[in-house]
């Protein structure tokens, strides 16, 4: 299978999740949109270290093809604390305002 | 066309949808249910893609972790019969637009690339399974492996501290 196919798929992905930032205003559905456009990045980088596995093959030592998917395992462990902190402040800014609606923080604005 | 073009296609066209479920639904619950599918597929990818490895720790981080906490904090919050205001019509049109045009803007310039017009096609090989993917990473990547445990424990501390009610 070609990898323009994949290119496609993750960038329609990712295009939907800045959609969803950009005309949503629960901070919730947000984040959620964060996620997904970490993950269409993920799908990515995935094809791509998979594209570029026999040329590695050949040449260097084999460890060299997991490259890519060492750094998608990285990413979400990043993803993962990444989330807990954003939830904290979530829940912490409900808290304080009684909503989850971004445009009720505009405190900094004035 | 073979079995793994309709898998690919399936997949895909269960992504995509399922995204777009996410971003329209007014429930929150329901975005965060349509969420974990669009991970499900994006997991099935992965096992097309030989990632097999990932493809469990996908299930097992995302779908299982990240979103029961999600969900976890919506019905915390009770927000299901709080009605999203009235948003402003012409700021929607303007995000679609843009999201559009830079969708069609990084398509058109990654198909533009020498080598993705050479038509280069995807390899086979068993570097995604547990055993290629741990000798790398406990012999070539064990000091950012270390050091992500440093993070975790950041986070955990961060978000005890952020939640935390102040008196």
């Amino acid at each position: 299978m070609e990898i323009k196919w994949f290119i496609e798929l993750a960038v329609a992905l990712f295009s939907i999740g800045v959609i969803g930032v950009l005309t949503r205003r629960n901070a919730i559905i947000i984040f959620m949109c964060i996620e997904l456009m970490l993950n269409a990045a993920n799908l990515l980088l995935v094809a791509f270290s998979k594209m570029h596995a026999a040329a590695a093959i050949g040449k260097a030592t084999p460890t060299v093809v997991s490259d890519g998917q060492i750094f998608v395992f990285f990413i979400m462990v990043v993803a993962a604390a990444e989330v807990s902190v954003g939830l904290a402040i979530i829940v912490m800014m409900y808290r304080n305002v009684h909503s989850v609606d971004v445009n009720f923080l505009n405190r900094l604005k004035n | 066309m073979s079995i793994t073009n309709i898998l690919f296609i399936l997949l895909s066209v269960m992504a995509v949808g399922s995204a777009l479920m996410v971003i329209t639904r007014k429930n929150p619950v329901h975005s965060v249910l349509y969420l974990i599918v669009t991970f499900f597929a994006i997991s099935g990818l992965y096992i097309l893609l030989n990632a097999q490895f990932l493809a469990i720790v996908n299930i097992i981080v995302y779908a299982g972790a990240i979103m029961v906490l999600f969900l976890f904090v919506v019905m915390l919050m009770n927000l299901n019969q709080h009605i999203e205001p009235q948003k402003n019509r012409l700021l929607q049109i303007a995000g679609i637009i843009s999201g559009g045009s830079l969708f069609l803007v990084i398509v058109a310039a990654a198909l533009k690339s020498q080598t993705i017009k050479a038509g280069m096609e995807l390899q086979t090989g068993d570097y995604g399974l547990i055993k290629t993917l741990g000798m790398v990473l406990f012999k070539d990547y064990v000091l950012p492996f270390e050091i992500s445990s440093v993070l975790f424990l950041s986070a955990m501390i961060g978000a005890v501290v952020i939640s935390k009610k102040e008196h």
